[in-house]
């Protein structure tokens, strides 16, 4: 039951960003400039959302479970979903909003905010209990706030210590004040770069007075803070457990010492934060390794990396597709021509098919890859395994739709050649008109009149009597048809269209040589006749239909050894010589011309 | 009004959403219970939800609080088809040929499966899986139990026996798609060779009563359903994505051919209080509500509103409320709305149910959608 979650939360993954990802395909191409990039933007969030939204419910499993293995297993699934959608997002505000400077901060701390969730339960505690400035983390969590930048939340924890203790309210009124009036970049364009960062200095060399005269001495914690705002590495290094990773110390950073930062301008920023952030000690993981590549605008290098570390395509397909979509990959050609994007979503998509219905969202992903997206369906979709009628009927629609005449043609075959072996002659000749398969068609007619000769009559009339223009896919089952309705018109005694309708069977060549006989001899009982039927022009046709079939085999042993056979010849001779007879006499008096 | 939600990925959780659900196996059967429970798959599960009261929407439609998932049961083999045989029954009809009875015990929410017929339908040759045939249709009128399958069979059974009461093999040399009772004693089936037979079940003789076939090409019918109350309207929808119309009180073709979808129409329903309401669902992804009540009103016609997306048939100016709007021939005597229900479609809406104001679908994307105001 449990593992039934983990499939559940891929399936919905899955499931989900293959909404997301037709939608991308099909958007307006023709939008240009800002709706695109916001369309664009949009698609990314939505993708993130479904990550979340899975890491959400695998949170849910691990938490509910029992098991410690798969508690342990769940667990590390979220880690991943988690840092997927870490890397994910910095490549939106990178590569996909492509955010400028100023902006750029803003989104980076946002990015921050989200993702460092080590300090929430820290925060939570100090916020809720009831004298927030006494409790001993407080001032962990004030730190954290402007290490976050998060300025309105740290004054509001700071006047309820300047409340308890007013001795410092001086030194509060000022840190406060600074807090303040810190400039930040806006998202809205209400201010130039220019402007913005002949604020901060201004801003920056007042604090510094204040910070020179020793308006802080007295308390450590203040002046800490002072010394953060004003951007100085190793007062911000100290609080290194309070931001967990280097990109939380990049970014505090920035915001501190250079909140105008240029999108290329990260890269030595970010070099550098994370030697002074690990110093030495540990060394890059994996994860780390992908965001350096992000700061550093490597896109191939963080495709790369991710299809390395991370064990499906899912992550590196769908990103790379949103990154082509924002025409951001040269094509790179690969060894054997296809681009990345397509050899990404190929990879895919395979994997989906090994699926037994997450196949059919594979399909999707082969339409939308130019180059071997097709080669690679046709593969695939014949390896289906078709279970019941419905689904044999889902994958020939998908084929069907995309002209794969052979796969059509194969499927139904298949599902005909089933049908017959089970006896479902009416479910073949159904596959056989869909696939249009003219010698399929006549093989099961066939089959109908193999089993009118054995038992003398016809199975499955409501099929035979109902064939409508089908009758016309095949010339055995045109035969049929015709045929049945040659027994039909008999049993309601239309005799006169009987037999016209029974010779046109011969003449017309309608009817196969080896049912000639059977047909002549269905002709006698209309030959015995009180009336006659057979006009003389019909019995001179239908006596030459016998001297052809008897002729034309001369070294046919049959005719020779099998009395019956002959018999039935010499039955017919008479039968027709007598019907002549009669019927020149009749169309000689004046009434029967 | 599809209810699946996005989060705009600022928040660290997602927004209320509307779960999707893994199905199996390409195919979602959904029944509402008048508790206003949905019966859905889940890979290879049986499972009952909860979408809370029927009556409980705010102003503007919105659902007071998320379904969830009630209780749920292994299935084998693909849900086929699914239908409510009372209250806390549910018969379901299963790809392996089996039928089974599941029951749903309201007081500790599990599901047991109560009665099992194994080999409802069967192939003969034992090249196929156990020589199983899958059960395509099931229909239930309690406690008589109607079965249709693949292997053309049909059978009757009955919820408290164990054998079937009565069986017709070869019922059909095609595959039957759907079954659907007529009265009670008569039932209806449509078959893979785009005929609509009438079986009549107090006779003993193994011959439909009544043959209807489409004119032209023969199409495969896989969806059948009657008039909750003219007895004599049947709709079917084929693999063309046509619905037909039938009168079987006469002739032996469709009344009208409407022309819908652009695949197999999967499932067709009558509205059955509203029934001049009526729904379809089809392989191309789309669902469609067809509405001729406009028919039945007073109002001369041109004074119709627009209003949301709809594509209108004709004008009429006369008063139909005493033929059914469905039986009239003359396309242009009619006015009927057509309304696409999903606005972004990509995979097989496979299943749908409605109930008073509620819809519900499946479809291929696992995803199940439900749809509070139908008629807002």
């Amino acid at each position: 039951r449990d593992q039934d979650i983990y499939i559940h939360t891929l399936r919905k993954l899955f499931n989900e960003s293959h909404g997301i990802f037709m939608g991308l395909q099909r958007s307006e191409e023709e939008l240009a400039g800002k709706s695109r990039k916001a369309q664009l933007v949009q698609v990314s969030k939505n993708y993130r959302s479904v990550i979340r939204a899975c890491m959400e419910d695998m949170h849910q499993a691990a938490v509910s479970t029992r098991d410690p293995a798969l508690q342990g297993q769940y667990s590390t699934q979220v880690s991943i979903l988690s840092a997927m959608e870490l890397i994910w997002n910095l490549c939106e505000i990178l590569f996909v909003e492509a955010a400028t400077a100023g902006p750029l901060l803003l989104r980076l701390l946002d990015w921050v905010r989200l993702h460092v969730c080590d300090v929430d339960s820290m925060v939570r505690e100090v916020l809720s209990s009831e004298s927030p400035s006494k409790h001993k983390l407080f001032w962990n969590v004030v730190d954290v706030f402007v290490l976050q930048g998060r300025m309105d939340e740290a004054r509001h924890l700071l006047s309820k210590e300047a409340s308890a203790n007013p001795a410092s309210m001086n030194m509060y009124k000022i840190l406060d004040d600074f807090m303040k009036k810190m400039p930040v970049p806006s998202l809205g364009n209400t201010q130039t770069l220019t402007e913005l960062e002949l604020k901060w200095q201004h801003w920056h060399e007042e604090c510094q007075r204040y910070l020179q005269d020793g308006t802080f001495a007295s308390n450590p914690h203040m002046e800490s803070i002072c010394k953060i705002l004003l951007g100085d590495e190793d007062a911000i290094l100290e609080k290194k457990e309070l931001m967990t990773t280097w990109y939380h110390f990049l970014v505090t950073r920035l915001l501190y010492s250079h909140p105008t930062v240029k999108p290329m301008e990260l890269r030595f920023y970010a070099q550098s934060s994370m030697d002074l952030f690990l110093g030495g000690e540990s060394s890059p993981e994996p994860l780390d390794m992908i965001l350096m590549a992000a700061f550093e605008f490597e896109m191939h290098q963080v495709i790369k990396e991710c299809s390395i570390v991370l064990s499906n395509w899912w992550f590196v397909a769908h990103l790379t597709d949103l990154l082509d979509h924002c025409k951001l990959l040269q094509s790179h050609n690969l060894y054997f021509g296809s681009n990345m994007r397509e050899f990404l979503l190929l990879e895919y998509a395979s994997g989906l098919f090994s699926h037994h219905s997450l196949w059919q969202l594979g399909v999707d992903y082969f339409d939308h890859c130019p180059e071997y997206g097709r080669v690679y369906l046709e593969l695939h979709i014949e390896r289906i395994p078709l279970s019941t009628e419905q689904k044999a009927l889902k994958v020939l629609r998908i084929c069907e739709q995309r002209q794969m005449h052979e796969q059509v043609r194969s499927i139904c075959k298949i599902m005909a050649m089933k049908a017959l072996r089970n006896n479902r002659l009416g479910s073949a000749l159904s596959w056989s008109i869909r696939a249009k398969d003219a010698a399929f068609a006549t093989l099961i007619s066939d089959r109908f009149l193999k089993d009118y000769c054995e038992k003398g009559c016809f199975s499955d009339l409501d099929l035979i009597d109902n064939l409508g223009p089908s009758m016309l896919l095949s010339d055995r089952l045109t035969f049929l048809g015709k045929y049945r309705e040659f027994h039909r018109l008999y049993g309601e005694k239309r005799f006169a269209e009987a037999a016209r309708l029974l010779l046109t069977l011969m003449t017309a060549h309608i009817a196969p040589c080896s049912f000639w006989m059977t047909l002549l001899t269905d002709a006698l009982p209309l030959l015995e006749q009180k009336e006659v039927i057979f006009s003389a022009e019909q019995t001179y046709e239908l006596m030459r239909c016998l001297e052809d079939l008897t002729a034309g085999n001369p070294d046919k042993q049959k005719f020779q050894d099998d009395d019956v056979e002959t018999t039935k010849v010499e039955m017919l001779r008479l039968a027709l010589a007598r019907n002549l007879a009669r019927v020149i006499v009749k169309e000689g008096t004046v009434e029967g011309s | 009004q599809t209810l699946l939600q996005h989060s705009s990925g600022q928040e660290k959780v997602s927004q209320p959403r509307w779960e999707p659900q893994p199905r199996a196996r390409l195919m979602t059967a959904l029944t509402f219970s008048s508790k206003c429970g949905i019966v859905s798959i889940q890979d290879n599960r049986i499972s009952i939800w909860s979408v809370g009261d029927l009556g409980n929407t705010g102003l503007n439609g919105e659902y007071h609080g998320e379904p969830h998932l009630l209780c749920d049961i292994q299935h084998n083999g693909d849900v086929m088809d699914m239908q409510f045989l009372d209250q806390e029954r549910i018969v379901v009809a299963s790809s392996t040929g089996t039928v089974t009875i599941f029951r749903h015990h309201q007081n500790n929410q599990t599901l047991s499966a109560d009665h099992r017929w194994a080999k409802a339908h069967y192939h003969v040759d034992q090249d196929t899986s156990c020589g199983g045939a899958a059960c395509t249709g099931v229909v239930c009128n309690n406690p008589e139990i109607v079965t249709v399958g693949e292997d053309g069979r049909i059978n009757l059974f009955r919820a408290d026996q164990k054998d079937a009461v009565r069986t017709i093999d070869n019922a059909d040399s095609s595959t039957l798609h759907a079954v659907t009772f007529l009265r009670t004693t008569e039932i209806l089936t449509v078959n893979s060779i785009g005929q609509l037979k009438i079986w009549d079940l107090r006779q003993q003789r193994n011959e439909p009563s009544q043959i209807f076939s489409l004119a032209g090409d023969r199409v495969p019918l896989h969806c059948v359903d009657r008039h909750p109350n003219q007895q004599h309207i049947v709709a079917t929808g084929g693999q063309d994505g046509m619905l037909s119309i039938w009168d079987i009180r006469q002739g032996t073709m469709p009344v009208s051919l409407l022309n819908a979808h652009e695949a197999e129409m999967w499932e067709v329903h009558f509205h059955p209080s509203d029934p001049d309401h009526l729904f379809t669902c089809s392989e191309d992804g789309s669902l469609w509500h067809w509405d001729t009540s406009a028919n039945v009103s007073e109002k001369p016609s041109f004074l119709h509103q627009g209003g949301r997306s709809t594509a209108y048939l004709s004008h009429s100016t006369m008063n139909q409320s005493v033929v059914s709007a469905w039986l009239s021939n003359d396309p242009t005597k009619d006015r009927m709305e057509i309304t696409n229900l999903i606005p972004n479609q990509t995979l097989s809406v496979n299943s749908l149910d409605v109930l008073g104001p509620c819809l519900v679908y499946g479809t291929d994307a696992e995803a199940i959608y439900v749809n509070r105001q139908l008629f807002a």
